[in-house]
């Protein structure tokens, strides 16, 4: 019986104590944040979709079209297709992710031998069709270029090679 | 009780696998008498993604982003048991601070499972505040993760031979300063949860397992140190800097649900002793292994590594055949292995208790399904 009553009570009291914390928070400043109105920063690190970095010395991208990134994409989402513009040099002609298939590991800026990639801080990527989350990284380097008043690099012309023709939309390796 | 001339029946009642107790999509068939179960069976494998059969079709580093979505909440430990069984494989030596920036990370990530683990399971029992301040000190772990990994939840962090990102001062002073807060913070949880009376009631002797029945049925983590067997992959065999640490290993008495509540709620403090210690000790150096080659190839070859994740004993195992891809890799998931034991302790028990034994058990679906 002597139990029964100090179990009542210590279990009362165990709620006054549980209470006493729910009061002892709300009168401390609030943590939340009204996200429309109210935004955070971006952490350094954060990882949005890759975009070219915009070499200040030459104002435009470092791409040799290698294919490495592509290579490596475990999820194979990146299409490059580069174009020689002289014996040397090799620029790509298309540069294309499809977003929507990324996992954000970070292999393709890493694996880079130019440094050419870097991650955006683009974070609303919500679209309405598969097509809204592809991204064309030669598309966003210009338009980047116009905004820094910089030369826009255009987009080199696939050469025509005789007696061999490439069929359009294909299908990557 | 019967009627008299009515036929015994039993009721067949789904829990799940949509159901929000269950954590994911998992599916127990409970058979009933009256409020009492009698036979629970749990069907598995709706969130089957053949993570295993995805390794046989991409090269070692390709699997990699696969290691933070097996277990979403303990990503880190993953990302860590696969690197080191393919260092293993191949030799790679991994420098020691990158070593240490491991082991911060991943008990960083420790605690966030533990947190999110003690805020939903006492949204199963009814309590909503304690899940406010669990996600809210979590939300900290996950900026401080965010900064270095670049990711808050699916990491993919650690690369064969290391880690592609240093971690910088900011970084350590917000670790501390969390390890402090969460100390701080432990007393409000016991006022909070640990002393509830409610809490008590519903956790104090319900879902008892026993010593011997941890070992027959293989359990691992928390589960079977809250019945009073200290295994922990960590101190029993040690991998990675874990043995420059000083920590313990809590363990309970019963083997019910409060004393897993307690282990795990100890585990973060001990935790947060590996990470204060390990920033203390914390070596200048590289962060990568040299001559890390550009394709992972390593000669033909099998190789086991065991982590210690939040959920208990994850093991790698990889069979190489001398190819740039894998020829079989195998998880060995401690939630598959946890999950094993719920038909023998649900029987005889209340429906309301399945929930509370089955949150117990702390299961990640994805991981059990892969």
């Amino acid at each position: 019986m002597v139990t029964y009553f100090k179990e009542i009570l210590t279990g009362f009291y165990s709620l006054l104590a549980g209470m006493a914390v729910t009061i002892k928070y709300f009168v401390k400043p609030i943590v939340t944040v009204q996200y429309p109105r109210q935004k955070l920063s971006m952490s350094p690190a954060y990882r949005g979709h890759t975009e070219f970095v915009l070499d200040l010395e030459t104002g435009t991208h470092r791409c040799i079209a290698c294919e490495m990134c592509a290579r490596i994409c475990p999820s194979q989402l990146i299409t490059v297709e580069g174009v020689k513009i002289d014996p040397k040099k090799k620029v790509p002609r298309k540069y294309v992710i499809e977003y929507q298939y990324c996992s954000l590991c970070g292999l393709c800026v890493e694996s880079c031998p130019t440094k050419a990639l870097k991650f955006s801080e683009e974070y609303r990527l919500a679209g309405f069709s598969r097509e809204d989350c592809v991204v064309d990284l030669l598309a966003r380097l210009q338009a980047q270029q116009q905004r820094a008043g910089l030369a826009v690099t255009p987009r080199p012309e696939a050469r025509r090679e005789e007696g061999e023709a490439k069929p359009e939309g294909e299908v990557k390796g | 009780m019967h009627e008299p001339g009515q036929e015994e029946k039993t009721y067949v009642l789904n829990f799940g696998p949509q159901h929000p107790s269950t954590h994911g999509v998992l599916r127990v068939e409970l058979q009933m008498e009256g409020e009492f179960i009698t036979k629970a069976a749990p069907d598995i494998g709706y969130g089957h993604r053949g993570h295993e059969h995805m390794a046989e079709n991409r090269n070692y580093q390709q699997f990699l982003p696969n290691m933070g979505r097996v277990d979403y909440l303990h990503a880190l430990a993953y990302n860590q048991g696969y690197c080191m069984a393919v260092e293993k494989l191949t030799g790679l030596e991994v420098p020691e601070r990158a070593e240490f920036i491991r082991v911060i990370t991943a008990e960083l990530n420790r605690i966030a499972s533990h947190l999110l683990w003690v805020g939903a399971y006492l949204l199963d029992l009814g309590a909503f505040t304690p899940f406010l301040y669990c996600f809210d000190d979590r939300e900290n772990i996950l900026d401080l993760l965010d900064r270095v990994t670049g990711s808050r939840l699916t990491y993919c962090y650690y690369r064969f031979g290391g880690v592609p990102k240093d971690i910088d001062d900011e970084f350590m002073a917000g670790c501390r300063a969390f390890i402090t807060r969460l100390r701080g913070r432990f007393k409000d949880y016991d006022d909070l949860v640990t002393k509830n009376i409610i809490f008590i009631k519903r956790t104090r002797d319900i879902g008892v397992i026993s010593k011997e029945q941890c070992v027959r049925y293989g359990l691992t983590g928390p589960m079977v140190r809250g019945s009073g067997i200290p295994y922990d992959i960590r101190k029993s065999e040690p991998y990675s800097v874990y043995p420059r640490f000083d920590f313990e290993i809590p363990i309970g008495e019963r083997g019910d649900i409060m004393d897993r509540y307690l282990v795990r709620i100890r585990e973060m403090a001990q935790s947060l002793r590996i990470i204060e210690q390990a920033l203390d000790k914390l070596p200048d150096g590289p962060i990568m292994a040299e001559k890390v080659p550009k394709r992972i190839k390593p000669a033909a070859g099998e190789v086991y590594q065991a982590v210690e994740t939040a959920r208990g004993e994850f093991g790698c195992y990889i069979v190489s055949e001398g190819d740039i891809k894998p020829y079989r890799i195998k998880l060995r998931v401690p939630s598959f292995g946890n999950l094993s034991i719920l038909p023998e302790i649900a029987v005889d028990t209340l429906v309301a208790d399945l929930v509370a034994i089955l949150g117990s058990i702390d299961v990640v679906v994805p991981e059990i399904d892969r």
